[in-house]
């Protein structure tokens, strides 16, 4: 028992107005869907919170048609007008800060802490950085005049919705694309407030488009003739779907893909600091993060004294509902994802690895999961292979630095990776050989609008963020 | 009575040895005019496999190399091609004055390309002032083991996608020209006496439509560079196979290769890694 016990402090939803049905944002209007509508569910407590259109083939036309249509226009704005739309998005962003935040977590399950200090103000930040760079692309080192690639589909996952958005939208829209975008058939909400930020913001009709809806609506959004750039976050197993579409087109593709990332801890490391990142590294967002740190590699001689300190901190993370600010752990997304969180936590143990949970009281209803550790976990397991994308680590040891690389390395993937050591010289050494697109050394699971994110191997192609950011959206 | 010539056996290329096709094949090559100049190898799908293995195991040495001896090694290749002048000349088939002249952009733009190998580096990467205190640097690093398609011209066009492909420290597995391949062949004994690590460059001389695909689909190939293939449904189903372990894919191009090359063929084949540490005291 810990000495004090947290009193509740829930953050308000009266700041969010949640409509009974939503529909498609298209051409600067909210429009009716002609498929079939769709609830979206607040995981915490499987309450409903909206009815939302599903966008059918003839409703993407219709958004490619509106984001075509606006393309001459917007991308014959001189860059400082363009510009100046992206700066007043992100002020409408900052300003409605807590909006967002709140129904993101509601729609998400992810905690207010989290969306308030995390998602919402990088998102905010994203629009700040590209809305920079749209009267400077000539400075960008691709020539005097670089050009938009035209309409960008874009379809992303549910995980970082808004943010993940911002990911999408703001480079392209600097860049003088228009865009036609899909949020995630779980977490529509945030996005159908952007629409309405961008109306707000007096952006002119059909540059963002947003159409609601699942896989269906995503591939149409991918596979229509007249959209010039498809980018996409999501599974590995979608990417090589659309990957294989998109092959022959002509189109611009880039992909963010899955992780199975090696968050790697050598004997000399500052241990407190190392628990707190491995924690971050595999807790935060409810390991709903493509470029977690699902692999723990200690090396074998603090593996004991890491452990325990692991264990204890476990111990002191709060699981609950979201809205509450003192919550560390909200709800699983869905029944989907948690079906296969337990899969996979299920098949660790069948395989031979030990499973570990501190105790933690789950609430009734909704979609949860307790924060757990496999030991004794070898590389075959397909909990050290395959992305668990939930609050689930394995930890794996080692017992030199090639090793360690060796190991990490030991995956299709390579979106990320972490180490911890004191030693400067082993830093550089071990970043140089992990073969990841983000390396954090001494930390884990920072983000921000400057600095490139993209993976090696199969987590995708492309960079987002920063100046390689732009790549994706001009045509170079 | 004048001396009968000694002629050459035109073999594969593959981890730095000229090993035979292991199918035990080969294929007639001729002039424009269809007189027989060799018996080329015809490789097989063993032979594709066996040269990405010496790719695969070529790279950590290549990619850690520094980037002033891989400069070093591309200008050696120029210096030992320029040697060779006369004989590339020769076997390009091509009148004598744009023979030497092909042979001549081929030598310079191997030149050109070894300076970029210590210089792409400051054009690519980035220092990122993220929002925190944080030492946040972006640097190019190679994809892999680069699959490529070289183009029908057999010398400058041969050049031309493999110096960007293995300046920055990618390995790689060329088929050559299907109907030209005889200089692809000269040219590994010059990669082979230019200290040039075994399995970097491994040259397959045969059928394109035989083995690209074996290439597109080969699990341990990071990317993939049709530039030669002419054949649209082929392009689009090596495009395809390609998905299956997300390569990065460079699509089909034209053969005019005197323009300026520009950074696209060395892009294509690198990633960005970016380096975050907290600062501190």
């Amino acid at each position: 028992m810990s000495m004090f016990e947290y009193a509740p402090a829930p953050e308000s939803r009266d700041v969010v107005d949640i409509k009974p049905s939503y529909g498609l944002f298209i051409g600067g209007e909210f429009t009716d869907g002609s498929g079939p509508s769709f609830k979206t569910v607040n995981p915490a407590t499987e309450e409903t919170l909206a009815e939302v259109a599903t966008a059918s083939s003839d409703d993407v036309d219709r958004a490619v048609q509106a984001a075509r249509k606006a393309f001459d226009a917007w991308s014959g704005l001189p860059g400082s007008e363009r510009a100046k739309y992206l700066f007043r998005i992100a002020r409408i962003i900052q300003e409605r800060a807590r909006e967002l935040a709140v129904l993101e977590s509601l729609d998400n399950g992810k905690p207010i802490r989290e969306s308030r200090d995390v998602d919402v103000p990088l998102v905010a930040a994203h629009f700040f950085y590209y809305a920079g760079w749209a009267d400077k692309l000539s400075h960008a080192g691709f020539g005097p005049d670089p050009r938009p690639l035209g309409v960008a589909g874009q379809v992303i996952p549910w995980n970082f919705p808004l943010l993940m958005l911002a990911w999408k939208i703001a480079p392209a829209l600097a860049c003088g694309n228009t865009v036609v975008l899909k949020p995630a058939e779980t977490t529509p909400l945030t996005a159908l407030l952007i629409a309405e930020i961008c109306q707000q913001a007096e952006l002119p009709p059909g540059v963002v488009n947003i159409v609601t809806g699942a896989g269906e609506t995503g591939a149409a959004v991918v596979a229509h003739p007249d959209v010039n750039k498809v980018a996409f976050t999501g599974s590995t197993d979608v990417g090589r779907l659309i990957a294989r579409t998109v092959a022959g087109s002509g189109k611009k593709l880039t992909l963010e893909l899955g992780g199975k990332a090696a968050n790697i801890v050598f004997e000399d490391a500052a241990l407190d600091q190392a628990v707190e990142g491995i924690v971050n590294g595999i807790f935060f967002n409810q390991g709903h993060v493509c470029c977690a740190g699902s692999r723990l590699l200690v090396q074998e001689s603090i593996q004991e004294e890491l452990l325990a300190a692991l264990k204890r901190r476990l111990a002191t993370l709060r699981l609950g509902d979201p809205l509450d600010k003192n919550t560390d752990i909200g709800a699983i997304n869905s029944a989907e994802q948690l079906a296969k969180i337990r899969q996979l936590s299920e098949a660790g143990e069948s395989e031979g690895a030990e499973r570990w949970s501190p105790a933690c009281e789950l609430p009734g209803r909704g979609y949860w999961f307790p924060p757990t550790l496999f030991t004794g976990v070898a590389q075959s397991h397909r909990i050290a292979r395959e992305e668990i994308f939930g609050p689930v680590l394995s930890i794996l040891t080692f017992r030199t630095p090639a090793e360690a690389v060796e190991k990490a390395n030991n995956t299709p993937y390579g979106l990320s990776a972490g180490i911890w050591t004191e030693k400067g010289s082993r830093i550089l050494w071990m970043a140089d050989k992990l073969r990841a697109g983000v390396v954090w050394a001494n930390t884990f699971n920072r983000f921000d609008p400057a600095s490139p994110f993209g993976g090696y191997k199969e987590s995708g192609y492309g960079r987002e963020g920063g100046l390689r950011g732009l790549e994706a959206y001009l045509d170079v | 009575m004048s001396r009968l010539a000694v002629r050459k056996t035109y073999k594969l290329f593959i981890g730095g040895a000229f090993p035979r096709s292991e199918s035990g094949r080969s294929y007639p090559v001729t002039s424009p005019k269809g007189d027989f100049l060799a018996n080329a190898s015809r490789a097989s799908r063993k032979d594709a496999r066996d040269a990405v293995s010496a790719a695969r195991k070529a790279f950590p040495g290549w990619s850690g190399a520094t980037a002033y001896n891989r400069g070093q090694i591309l200008y050696r290749i120029a210096e030992m091609l320029e040697g060779r002048r006369a004989q590339f000349a020769d076997e390009l088939g091509l009148g004598k004055k744009a023979a030497l002249e092909s042979v001549d952009a081929a030598i310079d733009r191997l030149v050109w390309y070894a300076g970029w190998s210590d210089k792409i580096t400051s054009v690519r990467g980035t220092a990122n002032p993220v929002a925190g205190p944080y030492f946040n640097l972006s640097t190019p690093e190679p994809t892999g083991v680069v699959a490529v398609v070289a183009p029908a011209d057999p010398l400058l066009g041969l050049v031309s996608v493999v110096a960007p492909v293995i300046v920055t420290g990618n390995a790689c597995v060329v088929v050559a020209a299907e109907r030209t391949p005889l200089p692809a062949i000269t040219l590994a004994e010059v990669l082979a006496t230019s200290d040039l690590p075994g399995g970097v460059v491994n040259i397959l001389t045969g059928h394109q439509a035989e083995l690209a695909p074996w290439l597109a689909a080969h699990m341990d190939v990071n990317a993939l560079d049709l530039t030669g293939v002419t054949d649209a449904d082929l392009a689009l189903r090596c495009e395809q196979d390609a998905a299956e372990n997300l390569k990065r894919v460079l699509g089909p191009a034209g053969d005019d290769w005197s323009g300026d090359p520009g950074l696209g063929r060395m892009t294509a084949f690198l990633e960005t890694k970016t380096v975050w540490h907290p600062m501190g005291v």
